[in-house]
C-alpha cells in the first residue's frame, strides 16, 4: 500500500520527470519504491542525469538510455551497470529529452507506461538530477477483449469531445468568414495555458481558473479578429493569402509559447492523478466523467445557441450568403466577432481539458489541430453539427485503433482514414452531395 | 487588310427554309440536329431545377435558349456543356454521347461554352489568353515542353491565327494588356474570340450580351452572325426579346425547369403559354442567390461601362 | 560585440547547404504554390521521402547510394499520386490539410519502434553518403572565400548543389514559358475557364503536384547527404513553412524568386541568431529577457512574423511585381 502511494506521490510530482528540488522524503523513498528511479547525492558532480532501472525491486542491466539537446542533437548515452545504475553528464543547464531504448530492455520487460519512453526535462545549473523510468506490468491490468473495447470507447468519446471543442470553433470561422484557420491549434493552447498560469502560479483550484481561461481565451480570440482579420477582410486580402498568413500567426504563437513556457509539459496542480471508479466492465476516473458531461452540457448549449437565439440564426444566415444577410440588416461583423469569441471559448475549454488528460505543452494545439482539420473534414467542412460528428468519429478511431495499431502510432490512423474519406466522400459523412470545388 | 464579309442574310434564309417545316412545339425534331439531348434531370435538395424531356439543335442554326428568372435555363446549359453534374440525362453532340464526359472533353469534340460571368485569365495577357485556347498543342506534354525547338513551330502559328482573331474582334490593340484591365464588355469579346481558338463546330453562349453597352451588343451580334456564316453552331441563353428576334433562327423557351415552347423567334410572342410564363414569373425578383449575384455583377459591369465611356469622351 | 563575425556567419549561411536545401524545395512549393495555385503544406513530407529512400536504401537493403536516389524519386510520385488523387478535385484548402496531415504521418512512422529495424526510430539512420563524397575533387582541408570558410566535402556539397538549383531554375524558366506553363498558370487564375477550353484540369493540377513534389525530394536529398544522417524530427512541418517564407520573400511566380528567397532567408536567420547570441553572451541582454537556448525560439517567431507581414504588405515579395502576382484575389 506504502508502495502504491508513493508511486502516485512519485508521478504526481512532475509526471513526466521528478523534480530535483522535491521534497526530501519523497526523493530518498522513490528508491524504495521499486521500479522508480531514485537520486544521489548531487554533491562534486557534474551536472547531468542519473538514476536506477529496477523492475521489482531487481536492478537491469544494459538498458540504454540516449540524451538529446533542444534541436535534437545528441548529448549523451548510457548503458545501465550491473547495479541498474546510469550516469549521463550534460553540457550544461536547458532543455533536454532522454530516451529509454525499448528493445534494450530484457524480454518480458517492459516500461510501466509505454508512453512515456520518452522524457522531456530542464536541467538548472549545477543540478543532477534524476529519471523516472518505472518497469513492470501496466497500472491498467490486462483486460478482455470486450471490456478493452468498451474501455477505448469511452476514452474515445472523451478525446473526441475535446477535438470537437476545437472542431467547432474551427468550422464555424470557415463557415463565416471562409478561413481556413491554421492558427487555431494555437488557441487551444494558450487556453490550456492561461489555466495552468492561474491554477499553478496564483494556486486557483482548476476549476474557477478554467473558467477565467475561458473569458480570457474568448476576449483574446474576438481581439485576435478584431485587430487583425477583420483589419485584412478589410484591405480584401484573398483567402489563400489569409491561409498563408494563419499560418504565419500559428509558427509566431507556437514559438511565443515555447519561449514563455519552455519546452517540458507540465501538469496542473489538480486532478493530475486519480484512481480509476469502476462502472460495470469499465475503470473511468472521475475527471474523466466530468471532462465527458462538461463537453456535452457545453455542447448541447452551442446548439442552442445556434439554433435557438438571434445571434445563432444570424451566425447561420452570415455563414450561408454573407452579401444577403448584410443587405436584410445584419451587421456581419460583429456576427464575425462573436463568431470568433465563441471559437476561442470553445478552444479554451478543449485546451484545459486535454491538458488535464495529456499534461500542457506548447505544441499541444498543433498536434490537436491536424485532428480537428480530420474531424472537420469528415464531418463536412463549415457546419457545427458536422465538426461534432467527425471529431467524434476521430476520437474514438484514434483509441480503439490502438487494439490493432501500436500507441505511438495511434494518430496516424486517423490521418490514413480522413485521406481515405475525401477520396470516396469529399464532401464529408454528413455534407450535402453537392460538388465542393 | 481583308476583312471577310460574310453574308449574314443568307445564312438566315438558308436556315429558315431548313426550319420551315418544323412544327412549333416543344421537343419538336430537327431535319438535321448536331445537338440532341433526352431526359435531362437536376435536382438541387429537394427542387428539381431542370426537367427537360426532349431537346434538338439544328446544326448550323442559331438557336435561342429564353425563359424567365429562375426557368433553370442556366442549370440545363451547364449540363448540356459538362459543367452542371445532373441527375439524369443522355446526350450527344454529333454523334458522340457526351452523357458522362468531364468537362474538358467538349471542346475536344467540337463544342466549346462562354460564361455569364466572364472568366477571362486577368493575369495572363490577350494574346496568352487566346493562345491558351488552342487545341492540340504539343507543347502542352511535359516532357516536349522542356525541348521549345519541338513546339515552336506550332506555337507561331497559334499566334497568327490568334492575331487574325483579334483583329476581327477588334482586340488587336490590346494584345499585349493583361486581361484584368479590360472593360466587361471587352472580356465578353476576348470569351467569345477565345472560344473560336477552339475551332468548335458549336458555340455555347451563356447570356452574351448581358452587361454590354449598346454599340458593343450591336458588334457581339454580328459576330454570333458570322459564327453562323463559318457553319458553326450557335445556343445562346438571352433575356432581351428585341437581340432574340434580331438573329435567331429558332427559340427555346424554358420556365419552371421544362422547355414550354419552341418556335421561329417571330411566332414566340403569340404563345400563350410563353405570355402566361412571363407574366407569371416576378421578372424584377431574383430567385436564387445565384442569379441575385448575376444581377448584381451585371449592373455593376454597367456602371464600369458607363463610367468608362464618360471617361473616353473627357478625354476628347 | 563583434560585428564582423556576425556577418561572416551571415554570409556562410547564405551561400551554404541550408540556403541549398531550402531553396530547392522553394523552387518545387514555386511551381506548385506560385504558378499553379496549390497549397503543399506537406512538402517536408516529400524532403522526407527523399532523405529516407536514400538513407534506407543504402543502410538496409545494401544497394547503392544512386539507386536511392531513384527510389527517393519515384517515392515521392507515388506520394503525389496518393495525396493528389482525392484532393486535386476539391476545394484548394484540402490539398492543405492532406498534405501536413501526410508529412506529419511520415515523420511519425519513421521515428516510431515499430518501424525502427528500416528507419532507425528517432535516432534516425547515417553512413549512407560516403560514394557522394568519394567523388568529391576538392582534396584541401579548408578553402576559403572572403568570410566563407568551407572544408573540402561542404565545398564539393555546396557546388552541386547549387549546380542543381541552377539546372531546375532554368528548367523551370523553359517550362513556364511553354504552352505547358500557360496552362498551369491558367488554372491558378481560374479552373474552369482552363476547362471549358478543353483542358485537363486535374491532370496538369497532378503533373505540377508530382514534379514539385520531386523536387521536394531533391531538397531531402541533398539535406541527407548534407548533414551525413537523417532524424525524423528534423523533418517537421517549419521545414515546409521555411521553405513557403523564403519562396514568398524572394517572390511566388518569379524565376528566380525561391533561389534569392532561401539566400536571404538564410542571411537574415543566421544575422539574427548569431547577433542575438553575441548579445546574450555579452550580457547585452538580461537573461530574464532571453537565454541562450531561447534565441532559437525567437529565431521561429521572427519567421512568422516575416511571413505575416510579408502576406499582408508584399505579398509579391521583394522583387516581385505586383501585377503579375498569383495571391491578391
Amino acid at each position: 500500500m506504502r508502495k502504491l502511494i508513493l508511486i502516485v506521490l512519485a508521478v504526481l510530482l512532475g509526471g513526466s520527470v521528478v523534480l530535483g528540488g522535491g521534497p526530501a522524503g519523497a526523493q530518498t523513498d522513490t528508491t524504495e519504491a521499486g521500479g522508480g528511479a531514485t537520486t544521489t547525492t548531487t554533491e562534486g558532480r557534474v551536472v547531468g542525469v542519473s538514476g536506477v532501472i529496477l523492475n521489482d525491486d531487481e536492478p537491469v542491466e544494459g538498458v540504454v538510455i540516449v540524451v538529446k539537446d533542444a534541436s535534437g542533437a545528441v548529448v549523451g548515452e548510457a548503458t545501465t551497470n550491473a547495479d541498474g545504475e546510469y550516469d549521463i553528464p550534460l553540457p550544461g543547464p536547458g532543455d533536454y529529452s532522454s530516451t529509454l531504448d525499448v528493445d534494450s530492455l530484457p524480454d518480458g520487460v517492459n516500461l510501466r507506461n509505454e508512453d512515456r519512453a520518452t522524457l522531456e526535462f530542464t536541467l538548472r545549473p549545477g543540478q543532477n538530477r534524476p529519471l523516472l523510468y518505472p518497469l513492470g506490468e501496466s497500472d491498467r491490468q490486462e483486460v478482455g477483449g470486450v471490456e478493452k473495447f468498451l474501455q477505448l470507447l469511452v476514452e474515445g468519446i472523451k478525446f473526441g469531445l475535446v477535438i470537437a471543442m476545437g472542431a467547432i470553433g474551427l468550422s464555424l470561422i470557415f463557415g463565416t468568414t471562409g478561413l481556413t484557420n491554421f492558427s487555431h491549434g494555437e488557441m487551444v493552447t494558450f487556453g490550456a495555458m492561461v489555466a495552468w498560469w492561474f491554477n499553478v502560479n496564483f494556486g486557483i483550484q482548476l476549476i474557477p481558473a478554467a473558467v477565467l481561461a475561458i473569458i480570457v481565451g474568448a476576449a483574446v480570440a474576438a481581439l485576435y479578429d478584431f485587430a487583425f482579420w477583420r483589419r485584412l477582410r478589410k484591405r480584401g486580402t484573398g483567402l489563400i493569402a489569409m491561409l498563408v498568413i494563419s499560418i504565419g500567426m500559428a509558427v509566431l504563437f507556437r514559438y511565443f509559447f515555447l519561449y514563455l513556457f519552455g519546452s517540458r509539459t507540465r501538469p496542473y496542480a489538480d486532478y493530475a492523478v486519480q484512481k480509476g471508479v469502476d462502472i460495470g466492465p469499465i475503470s473511468i476516473a472521475p475527471k474523466d466523467i466530468i471532462s465527458i458531461i462538461l463537453s456535452i452540457a457545453v455542447l448541447v448549449a452551442v446548439g442552442l445557441v445556434l439554433n435557438r437565439t438571434k445571434i445563432g440564426k444570424a451566425m447561420r444566415a452570415v455563414a450561408d450568403n454573407k452579401d444577403l444577410a448584410a443587405s436584410s440588416g445584419i451587421d456581419v461583423d460583429r456576427v464575425i466577432l462573436f463568431v470568433w469569441a465563441a471559437g476561442g471559448g470553445l478552444a479554451a475549454l478543449g485546451g484545459v481539458l486535454f491538458g488535464v488528460t495529456e499534461q500542457v505543452s506548447y505544441q499541444m494545439g498543433f498536434r490537436l489541430l491536424l485532428l480537428m482539420f480530420a474531424g472537420v473534414t469528415l464531418g463536412g467542412l463549415g457546419t457545427a453539427y458536422g465538426a461534432l460528428v467527425g471529431s467524434l468519429i476521430v476520437g474514438i478511431f484514434v483509441q480503439v485503433s490502438t487494439l490493432w495499431v501500436p500507441v505511438e502510432l495511434k494518430n496516424v490512423g486517423a490521418l490514413v482514414i480522413l485521406i481515405l474519406i475525401l477520396l470516396v466522400r469529399p464532401q464529408g459523412i454528413l455534407g450535402q452531395s453537392e460538388r465542393v470545388g | 487588310m481583308s476583312d471577310t464579309t460574310y453574308d449574314t442574310a443568307a445564312g438566315a434564309a438558308r436556315l429558315a427554309a431548313e426550319l420551315a417545316d418544323v412544327p412549333s412545339e416543344p421537343g419538336a425534331a430537327k431535319p438535321d440536329p448536331i445537338l440532341v439531348s433526352d431526359r435531362m434531370v437536376r435536382r438541387f435538395g429537394g427542387l428539381t431545377a431542370v426537367e427537360v424531356d426532349h431537346l434538338e439543335v439544328q446544326r448550323g442554326s442559331i438557336t435561342a435558349l429564353i425563359g424567365p428568372n429562375g426557368a433553370g435555363k442556366t442549370t440545363f446549359f451547364n449540363c448540356l456543356t459538362g459543367f452542371g453534374d445532373p441527375d439524369e440525362g443522355e446526350w450527344t453532340f454529333d454523334g458522340t454521347r457526351l452523357t458522362t464526359a468531364p468537362a474538358h472533353k467538349f471542346p475536344q469534340a467540337g463544342m466549346v461554352r462562354t460564361f455569364q460571368l466572364t472568366k477571362a485569365l486577368s493575369k495572363l495577357t490577350v494574346i496568352e489568353n487566346m493562345k491558351l485556347a488552342a487545341p492540340d498543342q504539343r507543347g502542352e506534354n511535359f516532357f516536349r515542353a522542356l525541348v521549345p525547338g519541338i513546339w515552336r513551330r506550332q506555337e507561331r502559328e497559334v499566334e497568327e491565327r490568334a492575331d487574325q482573331l483579334l483583329e476581327r474582334f477588334k482586340m488587336d490593340h490590346m494584345r499585349n494588356e493583361f486581361a484584368g484591365t479590360l472593360s466587361g464588355g471587352q472580356r465578353k469579346l476576348l470569351e467569345m474570340a477565345r472560344a473560336l481558338m477552339c475551332e468548335p463546330r458549336m458555340i455555347m453562349l451563356d447570356e452574351p450580351m448581358a452587361g454590354v453597352n449598346p454599340a458593343l451588343t450591336q458588334s457581339l451580334l454580328e459576330h454570333i452572325k458570322e459564327m453562323r456564316a463559318d457553319g458553326a453552331t450557335v445556343l445562346f441563353i438571352e433575356h432581351d426579346m428585341d437581340v432574340v428576334s434580331s438573329i435567331s433562327d429558332w427559340v427555346v423557351v424554358m420556365a419552371e425547369g421544362r422547355i414550354i415552347a419552341e418556335s421561329p423567334p417571330e411566332e414566340v410572342g403569340q404563345n400563350q403559354a410563353v405570355v402566361d410564363a412571363y407574366l407569371g414569373a416576378h421578372h424584377d425578383a431574383p430567385l436564387t442567390i445565384e442569379e441575385e449575384e448575376a444581377e448584381l455583377e451585371e449592373a455593376d459591369e454597367l456602371l464600369e461601362e458607363i463610367e468608362e465611356a464618360r471617361e473616353e469622351e473627357q478625354g476628347r | 560585440m563583434d560585428l564582423r563575425s556576425v556577418l561572416d556567419n551571415s554570409f556562410s549561411a547564405a551561400v551554404g547547404v541550408d540556403a541549398v536545401i531550402y531553396a530547392l524545395a522553394a523552387i518545387g512549393l514555386n511551381l506548385q504554390f506560385g504558378y499553379t495555385g496549390l497549397l503543399n503544406f506537406g512538402q517536408v513530407g516529400f524532403a522526407a521521402v527523399g532523405a529516407y529512400g536514400i538513407a534506407v536504401s543504402v543502410t538496409y537493403f545494401g544497394w547503392s547510394l544512386w539507386v536511392g536516389l531513384g527510389v527517393g524519386l519515384a517515392a515521392s510520385v507515388v506520394l503525389a499520386l496518393l495525396l493528389g488523387l482525392p484532393t486535386l478535385r476539391l476545394r484548394a484548402d484540402y490539398l492543405a490539410i492532406v498534405t501536413i496531415a501526410a508529412s506529419e504521418i511520415i515523420r511519425l512512422v519513421a521515428r516510431s519502434v515499430t518501424f525502427n529495424d528500416y528507419t532507425g526510430g528517432s535516432a534516425g539512420l547515417s553512413a549512407y553518403a560516403d560514394s557522394f563524397y568519394d567523388l568529391n575533387p576538392y582534396s584541401g582541408a579548408r578553402y576559403s572565400f572572403g568570410p566563407v570558410q568551407l572544408s573540402g566535402n561542404d565545398l564539393w556539397m555546396v557546388t552541386v548543389g547549387w549546380g542543381v538549383v541552377l539546372a531546375l531554375t532554368l528548367m523551370l524558366w523553359v517550362l513556364m514559358r511553354s504552352p505547358w506553363g500557360r496552362v498551369l498558370k491558367a488554372i491558378r487564375e481560374d479552373e474552369d475557364a482552363v476547362r471549358s477550353l478543353g483542358k485537363n484540369a486535374y491532370w496538369y493540377k497532378m503533373q505540377s503536384l508530382i514534379i514539385g513534389g520531386m523536387m521536394g525530394a531533391v531538397a531531402g536529398f541533398a539535406f541527407a547527404i548534407a548533414k551525413t544522417s537523417v532524424q525524423p524530427d528534423n523533418y517537421s512541418t517549419d521545414f515546409t513553412f521555411f521553405a513557403y517564407a523564403a519562396l514568398i520573400l524572394g517572390g511566388a511566380a518569379t524565376t528566380w524568386g525561391p533561389v534569392v528567397g532561401s539566400i536571404i532567408f538564410w542571411f537574415l536567420l543566421a544575422f539574427t541568431d548569431s547577433l542575438l547570441r553575441q548579445l546574450v553572451s555579452n550580457d547585452k541582454l538580461p537573461e530574464a529577457i532571453i537565454s541562450g537556448t531561447q534565441v532559437g525560439q525567437v529565431r521561429f517567431m521572427l519567421v512568422g512574423i516575416g511571413l505575416v507581414l510579408l502576406m499582408v504588405f508584399r505579398p509579391q515579395g521583394i522583387f516581385g511585381n505586383k501585377r503579375e502576382l498569383a495571391l491578391d484575389e
